[in-house]
């Protein structure tokens, strides 16, 4: 140890928990067609480059395999299995939002093998999640509340959900910018005013999505402002344009002197020769996952507004920028199909009501 | 002839709307309104409307029942309290008209299977949950044509229109709901998903319902059929629309509605609360009619 040792940054020593969540946000980016064969090799790279927690599953979690969300090429359960089996240090996670996934799936993730799991609710409905994170705490699982589409509430009404959750049992409440809409500004107001509410043992994460670009600033803010915890995403395959790139932030922790504990070069050669060539489109910053992140819209509606673009169409930055007017959240993706529809509707567009 | 006289248990949301849909029916009347907080709004509200009132459950309104020629009770507290309240209220002859999801008596869709209930003469009949009311109906205009393998329903509800009651039992709304689809709805494999969305102001309850027939669907009669079912629950639940659809991707049909309110205890928006309320009422009102003609009577359920 030398005394003389410049700090790398204002964050130099700090420790970070990273999470990727390339195996169930990515799902989205892939309209659930994740093999399991291809879920292990990723998931066994990621557990050999120290990446602390992986989360897998469908895309929106458990309970997910529906007309709603797509269905996946595997069960959750198969999904959990395969992976949680082959992990040598590694904690597998799942995601399960109530009014869709139930404590018998959880029941069953954890039976497979998952001993982690975010439970999420939409930014101001904390109040219906008792009921499962009291079960996770009971299973014993490390438990995480999770405020999506966080934009949509302020930092008071935020930190209120927050301490709601802290009280049904939360170990750790994240915010999640599910639109990619926030900015370092109010990832800083937000997270300080979670940790001035909540109690220090009670950890706070942040979750990003790429579509302003700002996943690594934001998630830097964040741990600036209490964050220990960070979501993020192998070469950021992920829904929208992508959660924040976790070797870049892993990259940018290392220069700041930040604690991840993960092999930098591993998690780049991984990203690269592995996760990369399962993209089906390029994840980047298009003209419609910039709409997302401009007009605060769910990043998991991107595939589904493309299709229903070419459906009825309607463009489908049109679709978006409308479902963000009438504040459409996580879940409902129905919505997108009737909206285009009566967009159509309203532009004298005939519709084919049937396809085969 | 004299009307049938009713308790409503549970002084929530959907308990005192069904003061304003009960007082409205040419069968029924709303005697007693039992809650355990004496504060509550819902309680306050039955009192100003003229029930007679108790913030003590059920054992304060049970030395009542009798006296009152109480015959029918409506159940809107939780599903772990319900099975109780029907047993000590079956015990004294009183038909239980079950609005949790707790689900111990046959499940209810009016346009569906009500009369079956009334036939049977049950004791006790449940009424699923609002996404249930809500969508059942279609579900079943499709699959009495054709057989479906799968059928899922998505319900949008407004943050305002969702009571702790149902937060605290989402789980429940979902099993409960998914089996419906399955046992009254006629699918072979049902799933219900329930989004609680806060935006202000608040969106009218949506419902899209997704079928998938096991063979080509026969478009023209299917629609059909969806647009006469419509009109079957209009007939109590007047709000009812169908704002898109149905269309269909190969075996896949898709039907989008909307449930608007009458606007009685919650705003219009809270089409699911009305959706619920206006079919328990229905309910009763079939089983009302029969006890008026005789047809049918209430027996005390003896003790186990």
């Amino acid at each position: 140890m030398s005394e003389s040792k410049q700090k790398l940054s204002s964050l130099d020593g700090r420790k970070v928990i990273l999470h990727d969540m390339c195996l169930r946000d990515g799902m989205h980016a892939k309209a659930e067609q994740i093999s399991v064969e291809e879920m292990v090799t990723v998931a066994t790279a990621l557990d050999d480059a120290g990446v602390p927690y992986i989360q897998v599953t469908h895309g929106a979690g458990l309970g997910g395999n529906s007309l709603q969300h797509g269905f996946s090429l595997a069960s959750n359960e198969e999904y959990i299995t395969a992976v949680a089996e082959k992990m040598k240090q590694a904690i597998v996670s799942v995601l399960l939002i109530p009014g869709m996934g139930t404590m018998k799936e959880l029941q069953s993730a954890y039976d497979c093998g998952a001993r982690s799991v975010h439970v999420a609710t939409h930014c101001t409905e904390a109040n219906t999640s008792p009921q499962h994170m009291a079960f996770a705490r009971e299973l014993g699982m490390d438990t995480t509340g999770f405020l999506m589409m966080a934009h949509l509430n302020d930092a008071k009404g935020l930190a209120e959900q927050a301490a709601l959750m802290e009280s049904y049992g939360a170990q750790t409440v994240y915010l999640t910018d599910s639109a990619g809409y926030m900015l370092p500004e109010d990832v800083t107001r937000c997270i300080s005013r979670l940790r001035d509410t909540l109690k220090p043992e009670t950890e706070i994460g942040f979750h990003g999505h790429h579509n302003l670009g700002m996943g690594i600033a934001n998630s830097i803010a964040a741990i600036e402002a209490g964050a220990s915890r960070i979501d993020g995403s192998a070469a950021g395959l992920g829904a929208g344009a992508g959660n924040t790139p976790l070797e870049v932030f892993a990259a940018v922790c290392e220069r700041m002197g930040i604690e991840t504990g993960v092999d930098l070069f591993k998690l780049m050669d991984l990203s690269e020769n592995i996760i990369l060539p399962l993209m089906d489109h390029v994840i980047r910053v298009d003209r419609e996952s910039l709409t997302l992140g401009f007009a605060g819209v769910y990043s998991t509606f991107l595939l589904h507004a493309k299709r229903a673009a070419v459906r009825f169409g309607i463009p489908a930055r049109d679709i978006l920028v409308e479902l963000g007017k009438k504040k459409m959240i996580a879940g409902q993706e129905d919505m997108i199909v009737d909206t285009a529809m009566t967009m159509a509707k309203e532009r004298g567009i005939k519709i084919e009501t049937s396809v085969q | 002839m004299e009307k049938i006289k009713c308790a409503l248990i549970g002084s929530g949301n959907i308990g005192t709307d069904l003061i304003y849909k009960i007082q409205r029916s040419p069968f029924l009347e709303p005697v007693w309104m039992v809650g355990i907080d004496p504060e509550s709004e819902g309680l306050a509200r039955a009192k100003e409307m003229g029930l007679k009132t108790t913030a003590d459950g059920v054992d304060g309104l049970l030395p009542h029942v009798l006296e009152d020629n109480i015959q029918i009770a409506f159940d809107a507290t939780s599903a772990y309290v319900h099975a109780e309240n029907s047993r000590k209220l079956n015990e004294l002859g009183v038909l239980m008209i079950d609005l949790t999801p707790a689900a111990i008596g046959p499940l209810c869709v009016p346009p569906v299977n009500l009369s079956d209930h009334t036939e049977k003469l049950e004791m006790n009949v449940n009424m699923i949950s609002c996404a249930g009311q809500a969508t059942i109906p279609i579900i079943s205009a499709v699959s009495k044509l054709q057989s479906v393998e799968y059928a899922e329903i998505v319900a949008s509800l407004a943050s305002k229109s969702v009571g702790m009651g149902t937060r605290e039992n989402l789980d429940e709304f979902t099993y409960t709901t998914s089996s419906a689809i399955e046992t009254v709805g006629g699918a072979r494999k049902g799933k219900a998903l329930a989004i609680i969305n806060p935006a202000e102001p608040p969106l009218i309850m949506r419902n899209t319902i997704y079928c998938i027939t096991d063979d080509k669907p026969d478009e023209e009669k299917i629609t059909e059929s969806i647009l006469a079912m419509i009109e079957e629950v209009k007939k109590y639940v007047p709000g009812y629309k169908l704002i898109n659809g149905p269309i269909f991707d190969g075996n896949k049909i898709s039907v989008f509605m909307e449930v608007e309110g009458l606007g009685d205890y919650l705003p219009k928006y809270a089409g699911n609360l009305d959706v619920m309320t206006a079919a328990a009422t229905r309910t009763a009102e079939m089983f009302a009619e029969e006890i008026q003609n005789g047809t049918i009577t209430l027996k005390p359920v003896e003790a186990k």
